[in-house]
């Protein structure tokens, strides 16, 4: 129910007053109401959830992920400990 | 896909169980609030990566489970009369009532539609306009602010043949009953990142306080499960029991204004009754009385419909995370996908679902 499903946003339009935007989904393409991301722009992210996009997604904080652990210390550990092999 | 595939890494996920591993000491209980996580974790079967004194507690953040069979029969109810168009999310349809569920009133001739989003029913409304167009709103915080803009909407255009069923509930009513239930084990919670998309991180801040648990905001891949529990498990080690937010990309620590705005302008709080759980005070929504001339519940006169809930089903206990799916004597027996006793069973959200579908073994 609370799916949110990232999408490349290629064109932006209004209809009943509201704006809309297609968003590309890997390929395929929906229509999804900008209402609650007025900001958004053609070549932004967005988390679509029932045809809205309700956020924009940030690529800077969308790659802290993959610094997180040497950013705790761990990376650092890990290289002591590991076994490497395995896929 | 963008934004997907980099974050089911598999070497970075070992890294993150790694971590875990390291950090642990003690034995910990968190729960995922949302049952999108849960699905997630059985399917790419984290728990498994996890040291074995580390247990994930799945929670009642499923939408479709928690709607009273009250409802349900409402929507059944509205659904079978021949004037209506019945929209729903897909999810409902196999959702049993106290008799029957969406899937057979269909069957019997009652026009249900499956709708991707509320707006649909709108444009269903303008199309039929001989028809009652009536959208089943279901959904914690991240869809109320879509229905509120479909009731909006439909106001704006002055269709007079569009109205809501609003069954939608509030997150953070649940998590504090969860802490508050007397066998409650919880000591830590993954937040569920797509409501807290919506209304941000503060809403936690006095449930971190008052029972002194770390409360990490959450995403949805792999790598975000992995990373929440690792915040999560150095808080607990540290004695720590404070707000954090792991799903930056998506969450800012106000939400969305426009949409929180949006569900303000249109619903208030009220008491809602959670299936297999109960009442839960100022845990749902309701249409404000501005927009009661939209409510399908005083349109269609349903007020009279109570229910009760079916005795043998343990959906109560699976969404508190007392019991674990399996742990039902009818799990996979008496009750599957194709025949469900309870909600969890059906949705893609609900933790009897994710075991059935993926760990049919246990």
């Amino acid at each position: 129910m609370c799916l949110g499903i990232p999408g490349k946003l290629v064109e932006v339009y209004r209809q009943d007053d509201l704006p809309m935007g297609k968003v590309d989904f890997g390929g395929i393409l929906k229509d999804v109401c900008l209402a609650f991301t007025p900001e958004a722009a053609v070549g932004c992210y967005v988390l679509v959830h029932v045809g809205f996009a309700i956020s924009l997604i940030h690529q800077t904080e969308a790659e802290e992920v993959f610094s997180y652990l040497q950013q705790i210390g761990e990376a650092a550990a890990e290289e002591e400990t590991s076994q490497g092999g395995g896929p | 896909m963008k934004y997907v595939d980099e974050f089911r890494d598999a070497a970075q996920s070992r890294r993150f169980a790694e971590a875990i591993r390291r950090k642990a000491k003690r034995p910990w209980n968190i729960m995922e609030v949302c049952g999108g996580q849960t699905h997630a974790i059985v399917r790419f079967a984290i728990d498994e990566i996890l040291p074995p004194s580390l247990t994930l507690i799945h929670g009642p953040g499923c939408p479709v489970c928690v709607t009273s069979v009250e409802i349900i029969d409402k929507a059944l109810a509205i659904a079978s009369r021949p004037e209506v168009i019945f929209c729903c999310f897909g999810d409902m349809l196999r959702v049993p009532g106290s008799g029957k569920d969406l899937s057979t009133v269909k069957s019997e001739g009652g026009d249900v539609r499956v709708v991707y989003s509320p707006m649909d029913a709108v444009g269903l409304a303008r199309e039929n306009p001989g028809r009652q167009v009536v959208f089943f709103a279901i959904g914690f915080e991240t869809t109320a602010p879509a229905t509120a803009m479909s009731v909006a909407l439909a106001a704006g255009l002055r269709l007079a043949n569009f109205s809501l069923l609003v069954a939608h509930v509030l997150v953070p009513p649940a998590m504090r009953a969860v802490l508050e239930g007397p066998s409650n084990r919880v000591q830590g919670f993954l937040a569920a990142g797509h409501v807290s998309t919506i209304t941000g991180v503060n809403q936690y801040r006095p449930l971190a306080r008052q029972y002194r648990v770390p409360i990490v905001v959450t995403g949805f891949e792999p790598l975000d499960i992995l990373q929440g529990i690792l915040m999560c498990v150095i808080q607990l080690e540290e004695g720590r029991a404070e707000v954090e937010n792991q799903y930056v990309r998506s969450v800012r620590p106000e939400g969305n204004r426009s949409a929180l705005g949006q569900m303000e302008e249109v619903f208030q709080t009220v008491p809602r009754n959670w299936r297999g759980i109960g009442e839960i005070p100022a845990s749902g929504l309701a249409l404000r009385e501005k927009y009661a001339a939209y409510d399908a519940d005083r349109r269609f006169g349903l007020q009279g419909i109570t229910a009760e809930e079916p005795a043998e089903c343990i959906a109560g206990e699976v969404l508190q995370g007392r019991r674990r799916p399996h742990e039902c004597p009818v799990f996979g027996t008496r009750c599957t996908p194709d025949h469900p006793l309870g909600a969890p069973m059906v949705s893609s959200e609900g933790a009897c679902a994710a075991y059935h579908r993926y760990r049919r073994r246990v």
